[in-house]
């Protein structure tokens, strides 16, 4: 099995205050914590699962700045053999039909079996890039894959997640991309090895121009949509907020919740 | 002509909620846009669905072919690609659901046209189509425009809006599947149910439901302490879920279940979308968490603003006490 595998280097802001830029299109970063894509993370371990139980090898592609090279080398510790960052501004990263052209750009050309990447990314949300990039391969695909398993005669059954956990399961010819969706499996942690070994794989930084991609073709001329504005939603909340200290907080509740006939 | 074109979901036999609630927004914008709204149904004797549709007031356009038994991303690709050359549609809207995302992207490439996904509004100003979508946990809001296009394509999320109530009966037209025969390279093989674990959620009175807030499995005997003092049974978010801490049935959301207890605990969660899609039902609702700015209080009666561990000994200590 010939596999690539696509990450993105993505902040976490579950916990952190987002503010907007005096340019209104885009946020302030510079406190977040970055770090692999959850859903990625799950592709990354299919896809070495796979290379475990096929054999073959694996390719990590990115499009990220040069401090994402942490996450490029954990995903090389877990067992990926070799990956390519593309790094260049001039990519419209806010559309996910131009960042599917150029992973796409930087896979075609090459033999492959499967193409892994997460179903969703948690920074915007599209869950399209995956499918798109499908059809920039011109090559199958299966999105929002919660078990996967490798059948004879090239082909994969994938396990689609639907609503209400329902699971739809479809048979696939590869090569196909296939979309992962968080849950598929237990990621593990990078061995000690593993990490040591990482350092010495082959990490390419490369340009569009390196990839063969035009970046007439991917940039925001090229988008048919305009990112015009983001805005912080007013949170918009009808609660009963509980003040004091910890204990008076739970106190508080604990006689709300026996008072009100809750509990 | 700004004909907008609402593909109207469907599985084993029942209309899914969000083909519906499109019909919530689709309607104005079909007006503003110049046009008119087509609904257009795919499936394999789907008579009673079309009629049910229809009975929104609007237009209803159905394809009914053996060879649509089952959703395949690659047949309703085909179907949609033929259409949009067909009817000339200007904006073509499905659900931002496990059909949608599995097919849109990719006919966007196909016919170079432009896509935003994931919309929760719509906004038709001087000739411009503009769609609101969320970032970043859902704490910033973006406004995507289309640039001038043949078609523009858009997913809708479930949950969005609220469906209208019915109204008169619209027409429905049989149109040829532009498909003939079958596509061999995805074969549909089977559904597998969600999986029944000991307790079903969906009938709990009392839920504390954790998230990703729990960090670790070490942390559950707290909650399961308050648990048992509030006869309540545990459930949780995807987080705590794809973590292995709660069992899979256990898991509240879109992709899980969709709960309607009297009580809901909220302790450690967010609060994306998808879990308050699975909790709208419940009656009563307590937040605990940290972040202020976290969706879940949109949504609470009660909130507490906090460290869940600094707040659940405590709480589980007063409640053993009040209730004696």
């Amino acid at each position: 099995m010939k596999t690539f595998v696509c990450i993105k280097y993505v902040p976490d802001t579950s916990e952190a205050e987002v503010k907007v830029n005096p340019d209104g299109v885009t946020v302030d970063s510079s406190r977040f914590s970055f770090d692999i894509n959850d859903a990625d993370n799950y592709a990354v371990e299919e896809s070495v699962l796979i290379k475990e139980a096929e054999e073959g090898e694996v390719t990590v592609v990115s499009i990220g700045p040069k401090q994402s090279d942490v996450m490029i080398r954990m995903a090389m510790a877990k067992g990926c053999d070799q990956a390519v960052r593309i790094e260049d501004d001039r990519i419209a990263g806010y559309d996910p039909l131009m960042v599917a052209k150029v992973l796409a750009g930087a896979i075609k050309g090459q033999e492959f079996d499967l193409v892994l990447t997460g179903c969703m990314a948690s920074d915007d949300w599209h869950m399209s890039t995956g499918v798109a990039m499908a059809e920039e391969l011109g090559v199958n695909h299966a999105s929002m894959v919660k078990k996967l398993e490798v059948l004879d005669g090239g082909k994969v059954k994938a396990y689609r997640e639907l609503e209400g956990g329902l699971m739809e399961v479809v048979e696939v010819e590869l090569p196909a991309v296939i979309t992962i969706q968080t849950g598929i499996n237990e990621p593990r942690y990078a061995p000690i090895r593993g990490i040591r070994e990482a350092q010495k794989k082959e990490l390419k930084v490369v340009s569009l121009d390196d990839i063969g991609v035009d970046p007439a073709a991917v940039g925001p001329d090229a988008s048919q949509v305009i990112l015009e504005a983001l805005s912080i939603p007013e949170v918009v909340s009808a609660a009963e907020f509980i003040e004091g200290e910890p204990d008076e907080k739970a106190a508080k509740l604990a006689s709300i919740l026996v008072k009100g006939g809750l509990v | 002509m700004g004909n907008v074109l609402v593909l109207a979901e469907h599985r084993q036999g029942v209309l899914r909620d969000v083909s519906f609630e499109m019909l919530a927004v689709a309607p104005k914008l079909a007006a503003d846009m110049g046009g008119e709204l087509m609904v257009l149904l795919i499936g394999s004797g789907i008579d009673d669905l079309a009629q049910k549709i229809a009975g929104y007031g609007t237009k209803v356009m159905v394809i009914d072919d053996p060879l649509f038994e089952n959703f395949n991303a690659d047949k309703y690709q085909k179907v949609l690609s033929a259409l949009i050359d067909d009817l000339k549609p200007a904006l073509v809207m499905t659900g931002h659901t496990a059909q949608g995302v599995d097919f849109m992207p990719a006919l966007a490439v196909e016919k170079n046209l432009p896509l935003v996904a994931d919309v929760i509004g719509f906004d038709y100003v001087g000739g411009t189509l503009k769609a609101t979508r969320q970032l970043y946990s859902g704490k910033v809001n973006a406004t995507m425009a289309f640039k001038p296009a043949d078609t523009y394509l858009a997913t809708f999320r479930e949950g969005a809006v609220e469906a209208p109530e019915p109204s008169t009966a619209g027409a429905v037209e049989k149109l040829d599947s532009p498909l003939k025969e079958d596509l061999p390279y995805r074969k549909f093989i089977e559904y597998i149910e969600a999986e029944v674990g000991d307790v079903d959620i969906t009938q709990s009175d009392i839920l504390v439901s954790v998230g990703r807030g729990l960090k670790e499995d070490k942390n559950l005997p707290q909650i399961e302490e308050l648990a048992k003092a509030i006869k309540a049974d545990i459930a949780g978010s995807r987080a705590a879920t794809d973590a292995g801490w709660i069992p899979h049935d256990r898991q509240v959301g879109t992709s899980g279940k969709s709960v309607k207890p009297k009580l809901y605990i909220a302790m450690g969660i967010s609060g994306a979308f998808q879990h308050l899609a699975g909790m709208k039902g419940a009656k009563t609702v307590v937040a605990i968490n940290k972040d202020p700015e976290a969706p879940i209080f949109t949504v609470a009666d009660y909130a507490i603003v906090d460290d869940m561990f600094k707040i659940v000994p405590k709480l589980t200590e007063k409640l053993k006490e009040l209730k004696g």
